[in-house]
């Protein structure tokens, strides 16, 4: 599950130098800006067939608290 | 949801008319960095814009477009009963524009004149009012036409929006006749996400000020505008249309009892390409039934669909050509419409 849920964001955010790890704080990769964010929207809904709300999305600061919402948002 | 039909009501010609001032996306601003604006032209997909210079509104443009069409399709003015002007940059607060219009193409007047204010959706919106009126029998021809300045209402400062807007008009003849047969339309409203795509100030509720006409860093980004120009939450706009659009889209393709495959062109409003290609892989359409001309023209807002459809599709529409429509913006407000085109006759595009 995480390990698929990484590859995603890798590609999403075309991270190719290094590892990312769910402890990342993702608004601060370099390749993070407004259209790696719609590009992110668009694979999650895609993926798991989850919109986040902005207002929320804005709260969520780690790969793992974002995981954990889509997760949230699967099981309800 | 309200899902409505129609019966023998059809565009019978349209045609479009932008300004001849043409916007290098790349070259626009030397307020960002050259490598930033090139980084996000590249990514909205949008090359180039035409902007209306000073003193040109919407309605010279559609006044241009409904020229071109009535003499291209030797219209006689007096068949011409129903006049409708969508936009959301109209020339006066009051009278409104389609009225000056009915008397600029020297129209009679028995004609019914009156404006809708709508954003992206107001093309589908517009049509399908003019297709109730015209399905009473009461009225000969109809001249639907749709204008935009939009590239006027957006700070050339805030990278949001600096990039994405483009000026055009058009104009649709809209006729009965049998062979149009059945169409059918969706139209919805969401009120509660009214901030997403707004101008906060220059209305009633908070007249023009010194205030509001004064440039402010309004976020941590440092991009810079006023209270009086447009601002867009473009995450929570793709949010929204993730939602609502392809399931708008596939309910209206069910209720004509049509499939991808019974279908000619899908022609969406223009935001930028990235959405417009994602909304056609997530409806599994084929590319080359999704026309598209915002590398072009930019968003130009409700004259989006009519332009794509004028610039891209002059030489494609002999015959019966079956056509899904969908608008959806500013409101936000969104509606999709399936109807049929028969030899629908499509203007060169007009450049003033």
């Amino acid at each position: 599950m995480e390990s698929k849920y990484l590859e995603m964001i890798n590609e999403v955010l075309e991270v190719e130098d290094r590892t990312i790890t769910m402890e990342d704080v993702f608004r601060d990769f370099e390749e993070w800006d407004s259209l790696a964010h719609l590009s992110l929207i668009a694979e999650v809904d895609d993926t798991y067939n989850v919109v986040i709300e902005d207002n929320v999305f804005k709260q969520l600061k780690t790969l793992q608290e974002l995981f954990d919402e889509i997760q949230k948002r699967i099981n309800a | 949801m309200s899902n409505i039909s129609f019966k023998n009501i059809g565009i019978s010609g349209m045609s479009a008319a932008v300004p001849k001032n043409t916007i290098d996306n790349y070259n626009y601003t030397e307020f960002f960095p050259k490598e930033d604006v090139k980084e996000i032209v590249d990514k909205i997909g949008i090359k180039e814009r035409r902007f209306a210079p000073d003193g040109m509104c919407a309605s010279d443009l559609c006044f241009a477009a409904a020229e071109q069409l009535i003499n291209d399709l030797n219209i006689e003015k007096e068949e011409i009963d129903l006049l409708v002007f969508v936009s959301q940059t109209p020339d006066y607060r009051m009278p409104a524009t389609s009225i000056t219009l009915q008397h600029r193409l020297g129209l009679g007047k028995n004609v019914a004149a009156f404006d809708i204010s709508l954003g992206c959706s107001a093309f589908v919106y517009g049509l399908s009012i003019v297709y109730g009126l015209m399905q009473t029998g009461g009225f000969r021809k109809a001249l639907l036409l749709d204008g935009e300045t939009r590239s006027r209402i957006y700070s050339p400062k805030d990278r949001k929006t600096a990039f994405l807007f483009g000026d055009g008009g058009v104009a649709a003849i809209i006729e009965q006749n049998e062979k149009f047969g059945e169409c059918y339309f969706s139209l919805n409203s969401d009120g509660s996400l009214a901030d997403l795509i707004k101008i906060d100030a220059g209305g009633y509720r908070t007249p023009s000020s010194i205030d509001t006409l004064t440039e402010k860093v309004v976020d941590d980004y440092g991009n810079i505008r006023t209270d009086e120009h447009g601002y867009m939450n473009g995450a929570d706009v793709f949010n929204f249309v993730l939602k609502e659009i392809p399931k708008n889209f596939k309910s209206v393709l069910a209720l004509s009892n049509n499939t991808n495959e019974t279908i000619d062109f899908n022609i969406f409003h223009q935001a930028n390409a990235y959405m417009n290609s994602y909304l056609a892989k997530k409806l599994k359409l084929d590319k080359t039934r999704v026309p598209s001309c915002i590398e072009q023209f930019g968003n130009t807002s409700s004259v989006s669909i009519p332009l794509t459809i004028v610039s891209q599709l002059q030489n494609q529409l002999q015959g019966s050509k079956k056509m899904m429509l969908c608008g959806f913006g500013v409101g936000m407000s969104w509606a999709t419409a399936q109807i049929k085109f028969e030899d629908c006759f499509i203007s060169d595009l007009v450049e003033i």
